[in-house]
């Protein structure tokens, strides 16, 4: 077994917990509990991207650090929690949710990211070449969160989480996009974020309730 | 320098409707700042037939002949927009259907839409590009959910959900581009500019762009509204003002496409094999048939001409998918024609359901009869949309129908026979709507129709006369788009 | 060499056969001293032992010879099970008998025993328990299997000698395979050893008993061996986790010098496991048994996971 250096051991384990957390969200029925992984993903992802940025002696790489976890970790978890605390929905949880189906459907589409990531991973020269498959698995696995959701908050955590996978994928293969790009994206992030916020009270004035379900009139017939 | 203008122009629009915009002259503002946006498109386009493309701020933005003509295309749709929509949205007020500050937040994120397009179009950085398509969602979700109505949330969520899953897709397909240009531009600022890509694109690595080129067209795709990602888009064009169905149809589709045919061109280079055409075209084909199928069952009348923007985008996604100078003219040719013809047929709609007070083509009849100006404006447009001549989407439908006939066989039986659905389906249901017996009373303002007659003139005038200017623009742009 | 190295298997078996009660004592003293008991004591299993083996054995009326043998194979195939695993050393001239496949195998004969001899009388409870016994273990033997795929290829190969010797040879090195599937393995031990929060050892509460409700017809002998064959599993699962994610301090077999440390180093060892298992179920409250599939999917993902992740990452 050759040596590997530590900081690239602390990367696979980040890696590692990244890839544990999106299950867990995938199967986590409380709101608040959701929020809470939602922060822990922002500060694991935080701390790989900085660990990466002191591996590689990338400055800007702890730019994104930063960004991360003042975005991921700080503002919107903070957002979330007055969000739900207004919408009293803090103690939400989801009833419909097959947890054994979802997790076997979440293993083969890890299975499948993996094999998807494989050849991009051959030809990438970065550290965190592996981790591609691991992001590309989150993205997945985030997107089944919001499918499998009836509710609004949890489809939109999903949807945060989507965006927190495709960050890692950034990172892992190139090291992360030009800084305009970035602070681009996190600005959208932000916007979206608050247009959900107004989303949901219009909703709840208009259904008196959070459940997409109320949503599915539109339809052909 | 111009491309700051015109970039400012509207963003600056935005901020001051954002603070003025309830008041009762805002939409005479939001027309008058669409025009000085048209001013500005107008001096640029000027400037590049004159100068040739420019590259400007750090090489951020460009123009070259491909945008430029979306540009314009682009800033004239939304001043005659902002025009039909002054008499609209007072209408609209004066039936307390929108409150004040309902009216502020349509003027403002109206003028912001219209600004992140163009930022999307200027943008000579592809994430930029991206972070500019996404803002468009962002700005126009709220316009769909405007009247706070169950079914226009319910429209403006699923556009909402499904457009950003979608442009996040895209986001991992730009990532693949970056990361396969990086190791030919090296790290750094540079290695996203379209501008240094299209000049290295031989170099490319060829598997890592097909795979990003496969989750750029799924995720540009979702909003461009091909089959099967086009779940959205009938929901949020009947179910938000029609103001907005306008724009969204006649502008945001296109830039959408546009991002799309960006990444083609680059893909193409690196391949060398027909990839990403065959997937468009295979995408276009689908879309085309089942839009046609669909608009058979359609109620709303709105819905009847979303249906027929995915039938007429699937068109458009084929003939650029087949590629070659014919093909790619008759595509920019038809993507003109369709903005034109579909915001006038939107705005001759917008006047009719504001009149019935429904959106139901049951509820709508006899136009002709009480209001001959509507009634002419909707059965011409519908004319136009199907194709008929004299009207230049004739020209641009038998272009690309002759060249598929020649390249690809096999798409035309498909392709002709949508188009005939398609003309059976929309044209048994609009002539009751303009010819049937009369029901409803008059309109009792007088409908702001200037903007549907000089569209529907323009598309007259593409179908008999192109002018050499235009056509040699075009012809430019196809080049480009090989 | 040969020699020794049989002398130091006949140590290790009778060790883990005479420890096995004690592991027991000493895990349910730790319990009753979380929760502000006095406790028995730890020798109290052997005075249970001896006191079974006193006693008279009842059968009932319909019990057939399946019934009478049962204790012995369960007996027979935990010892044999907590001899195999290297607990001391590594090495052993026995562990060359079975790989980790058949040790999942001979765990699963004795279930499969436990479970007929528990229907064989035909009374209520004891179909009960053998009906939820396969429920824990249908889940619960898939994620042991996944976990024991972890280390195996991570050492190249399925015998538990070889894992084990690659494993205490690995320097440091951060797997976060193996921590994933060490928290699954965590995770089997409760279920199958009838563990809160999936069965409570010291109820008979026909709700939610598992294991109890199987062998409750048992009297004399034979429930004095299947107690003792319920200590020595706890013991070879407690000594396999060991093995696998703790390996540290053990020593090659024939090496006379190293035992003394070796020895040292595994009671200790378990003395910190039992009272943290004690912990463990003393924080932790008995989950309802339709939550059960969820606890034991949830350790088999993790186990999944694990593969994945050293396929993944090779780490």
């Amino acid at each position: 077994m050759t040596a590997i250096p530590l900081a690239q051991q602390f990367l696979n384990l980040f890696a590692a917990l990244l890839l544990l957390i999106a299950f867990a969200m995938l199967s986590q029925r409380r709101v608040l509990s959701l929020i809470r992984l939602f922060a822990w993903q922002g500060a694991i992802l935080t701390l790989s991207i900085a660990d990466s940025a002191w591996l590689t002696h990338q400055p800007h790489l702890y730019y994104s650090a930063v960004l991360t976890f003042v975005i991921k970790v700080l503002i919107l978890p903070w957002l979330l929690h007055r969000l739900i605390r207004r919408l009293n929905v803090v103690w939400d949880v989801e009833t419909l949710l097959n947890i054994p189906t979802t997790m076997l459907v979440g293993i083969v589409l890890v299975v499948f990211a993996f094999n998807l990531a494989l050849p991009i991973a051959q030809l990438s020269n970065t550290i965190l070449r592996n981790t591609l498959g691991i992001a590309l698995a989150s993205v997945l696995l985030s997107f089944m969160m919001m499918i499998t959701r009836r509710k609004a908050v949890p489809q939109v955590i999903g949807f945060l989480a989507l965006e927190n996978g495709l960050f890692l994928a950034a990172t892992s293969t190139t090291y992360g996009m030009p800084m305009v790009v970035e602070l681009g994206v996190a600005l959208d992030v932000l916007v979206g974020f608050f247009i959900f916020g107004i989303f949901f009270f219009q909703i709840r004035e208009t259904f008196d309730s959070l459940d997409i379900r109320h949503m599915e009139k539109l339809k052909e017939d | 320098m111009e491309i700051l203008i015109l970039l400012c122009v509207p963003l600056a629009g935005s901020m001051l409707l954002a603070w003025k915009g309830h008041r009762t002259y805002a939409p005479e503002l939001n027309a008058a700042i669409s025009i000085l946006t048209l001013v500005a498109a107008a001096y640029v386009t000027r400037q590049v037939m004159v100068d040739g493309p420019k590259v400007v701020f750090d090489e951020q933005f460009f123009i070259d002949p491909l945008n430029v003509f979306l540009v314009t295309l682009t800033a004239f749709v939304a001043t005659t927009t902002a025009l039909f929509s002054r008499p609209y949205m007072h209408n609209e007020a004066a039936h307390g259907r929108l409150s004040p500050r309902r009216l502020r937040l349509y003027h403002s994120s109206y003028q912001a839409f219209i600004f992140t397009m163009l930022l999307a179009l200027t943008a000579n950085n592809l994430g930029l590009l991206w972070v500019a398509m996404e803002a468009a969602t962002l700005t126009t979700v709220l316009l769909v959910s405007l009247y706070r109505t169950p079914a226009s949330l319910e429209a403006a969520w699923k556009y909402f959900i499904l457009c950003g899953v979608g442009i996040a897709q895209a986001l991992f397909g730009t990532i693949l581009l970056y990361f396969a240009a990086e190791k030919v531009l090296g790290e750094g600022g540079t290695a996203l500019l379209w501008t240094h890509l299209v000049m290295v694109k031989g170099n490319l690595e060829p598997t890592i762009l097909s795979l990003a080129f496969v989750f750029l067209l799924v995720g540009y795709g979702t909003k461009v509204g091909l089959v099967p990602l086009h779940n959205w888009l009938p929901d949020a064009h009947a179910e938000g003002p029609t103001p907005i169905s306008a724009i969204l149809s006649g502008l945001l589709l296109n830039v959408a496409l546009y991002a799309l045919l960006r990444t083609k061109v680059l893909v193409d280079g690196a391949l060398h094999a027909p990839f990403a055409g065959q997937l468009m075209m295979a995408f276009g084909v689908l879309s085309v048939v089942v839009a046609a199928f669909f608009l058979r069952r359609q109620k709303d009348i709105k819905r009847l001409f979303a249906y027929s923007s995915i039938e007429h985008m699937g068109l458009m996604t084929f003939a650029f998918g087949m590629g070659g100078p014919v093909a790619s003219f008759a595509g920019l040719l038809h993507m003109t024609l369709h903005s034109l013809t579909k915001s006038a047929i939107f705005f001759a709609v917008g006047h009719a359901t504001q009149k019935t007070g429904s959106q139901l083509m049951e509820h709508i009849n006899g136009l002709i009869k009480t209001n001959p100006t509507i009634g002419w404006g909707l059965l011409l447009g519908s004319l136009a949309i199907l194709g008929m001549p004299p009207f230049g989407v004739f020209a641009s439908e038998f272009l690309i129908l002759t060249t598929a006939m020649h390249a690809h066989a096999w798409a035309t039986p498909w392709l002709l026979g949508a188009l005939g659905v398609a003309f059976a389906a929309i044209f048994g249901k609009v002539q009751p709507m303009v010819f049937g017996p009369a029901q409803t009373q008059r309109l009792p303002h007088s409908p702001a129709l200037v903007p549907v007659f000089l569209h529907l003139s323009l598309v007259l005038m593409l179908g008999l006369y192109i002018p050499p200017a235009l056509a040699r623009w075009y012809h430019q742009a196809a080049a480009m788009l090989g | 060499m040969k020699a020794s190295a049989l002398a130091f298997q006949l140590v290790q078996s009778l060790l883990v056969l005479l420890l096995a009660p004690l592991f027991l004592g000493w895990v349910d003293q730790c319990r009753a001293w979380l929760q502000n008991r006095r406790g028995a004591g730890v020798w109290q299993p052997y005075r249970t032992l001896v006191k079974l083996f006193y006693k008279e054995v009842v059968l009932a009326h319909d019990a057939s010879p399946l019934f009478r043998v049962t204790p012995y194979v369960l007996f027979g195939c935990m010892a044999l099970t907590a001899t195999l695993v290297p607990m001391v050393a590594t090495d052993l001239p026995l562990a060359g008998a079975v790989d980790v496949i058949a040790l999942v195998g001979i765990l699963a004969l004795a279930r499969v025993f436990l479970a007929l001899a528990a229907m064989d009388v035909g009374t209520a409870f004891g179909s009960l328990g053998a009906r939820r016994e396969m429920l824990v273990s249908f889940l619960a033997e898939p994620a042991l299997l996944m976990v024991f795929f972890t280390a195996a290829s991570l050492s190249a190969s399925t015998s538990l000698s070889t894992i084990v010797t690659v494993l205490t040879h690995r320097g440091f090195f951060l797997y976060p395979s193996l921590a994933f599937s060490g928290v699954a393995f965590l995770m089997v031990l409760l279920a199958e050893n009838g563990r809160i929060p999936v069965d409570n050892p010291e109820t008979h509460l026909e709700l939610t008993m598992i294991h109890e409700a199987m062998i409750l017809e048992y009297t004399g002998r034979h429930l004095a061996l299947i107690e003792w064959a319920q200590g020595l599993k706890l013991l070879a699962y407690v000594g396999l986790g060991l093995a696998l994610f703790f390996p540290f301090g053990m020593t090659e077999s024939g090496d006379w010098w190293a035992l003394p440390g070796a020895l040292l180093a595994f009671i200790l060892k378990l003395i910190f496991m039992g009272a943290g298992l004690a912990l463990l179920e003393t924080l932790s409250a008995k989950q309802r048994l339709f939550r059960v599939p969820e606890f034991m999917g949830g350790a088999f993902l993790l186990a999944v996971l694990a593969i994945l992740i050293h396929y993944l990452l090779g780490a």
